[in-house]
């Protein structure tokens, strides 16, 4: 760095403008920041789950949550996302080893638990709203259908980014830009995974409850 | 735990850049995680689906506890979150956004409860 500097300021030439070439800002920094992102994103959610803890118990003489959600099917749901994130986790250590095809495999794993995750939560909203119980019912449907929509979209676009990079590698290996794009969404696999852990105890089981 | 271990292994595969900070855990931290997870997430379902305790209040309560206790699982063998990576920004990053998640969160209860109790629609004809 000091040297670049030096090289920059020649002595007598005033330089307006940085000489050395922009470069890619790898490494460490990424994930700190990447990190950060997340930390805002927790934010998001505790304050979708601030409502939830307010609503939630409103329900305008509709359904309540014993009334409509079933335990079997979240639980279903629970092990899925549970299994992809350990699935991602395989796919990492193999990413350590270089394992390119191993690494693939274990993220297609991922992709399909992911896959069946959303597709037992469609399935449960698609039910929900057969029965009535649509967000505009009352004022605990509309903070359920929120706070759980947004972490099922933050799934789908995990899911997309994990196609995407699912590509990248298959097109440009295992280069180093593509590891820590992978760490990246490792990091977001796994929140999403702590947030759910928010979901199914303060929605589903304590909804359950009295 | 296996923090300690899984940062002292060597990352040979890539260490080309010198700057890999992150901590990748280690097969034995993965599973050691995973069947955490599922104790922690099997026992809080029964508990509910079961009526196990027989009382709302304290099966409330059990499973928060189980929650708060997976979430950490989830943070130590799968984010991998020490003091030590970065620095230790990532640590003061989450310390700061509980101490932030805390206050929103109790706020809002707290606030709303009040608001609810106070402004009954009896509170006229009292």
């Amino acid at each position: 760095m000091a040297k670049a500097k030096a090289q920059a300021q020649v002595p007598g030439v005033p330089a307006f403008y940085v000489t050395e070439d922009e470069h890619a800002h790898s490494g460490g920094s990424t994930m700190l920041g990447f990190w950060l992102y997340l930390m805002s994103d927790c934010l998001v959610f505790a304050v979708l789950f601030a409502t939830y803890g307010v609503l939630g118990r409103n329900y305008a003489a509709g359904p309540s949550g014993a009334d409509l959600f079933d335990l079997k099917l979240v639980a279903v749901n629970t092990a899925m996302l549970l299994f992809s994130s350990i699935t991602y986790g395989f796919a990492m250590l193999a990413m350590d080893k270089g394992r390119q095809a191993v690494m693939q495999g274990w993220l297609v794993v991922t992709g399909l638990f992911g896959l069946a995750f959303l597709g037992i939560e469609l399935y449960e909203f698609a039910h929900l709203i057969h029965e009535g119980a649509t967000p505009m019912r009352s004022a605990f449907l509309s903070s359920f259908f929120t706070l759980v929509g947004t972490h099922g979209l933050h799934v789908t676009f995990g899911l997309i980014w994990l196609t995407v990079l699912m590509v990248q590698v298959s097109k440009r290996g295992l280069i180093e830009a593509n590891r820590r794009r992978l760490l990246c969404l490792s990091m977001f696999w796994h929140f999403l995974d702590v947030v759910w852990i928010g979901v199914f105890t303060f929605v589903y089981l304590m909804g359950v409850l009295k | 735990m296996s923090g300690p271990q899984s940062h002292a292994e060597p990352h040979g595969a890539h260490d080309a850049h010198g700057d890999d900070h992150a901590p990748h855990g280690s097969l034995r931290g993965y599973v050691t995680g995973f069947l955490l997870s599922v104790v922690l997430t099997a026992i809080p379902f029964w508990l509910v689906m079961n009526d196990v305790l027989g009382n709302a209040t304290l099966t409330a309560i059990v499973i928060m506890g189980f929650a708060a206790v997976q979430i950490v699982v989830h943070m130590v063998y799968f984010l991998h979150m020490n003091g030590r990576s970065e620095g230790g920004w990532n640590m003061m990053g989450l310390i700061f956004t509980i101490v932030i998640v805390v206050i929103v969160l109790s706020g809002s209860l707290w606030v709303m409860y009040h608001l609810n109790t106070n402004m009954m629609p009896d509170m006229h004809r009292m």
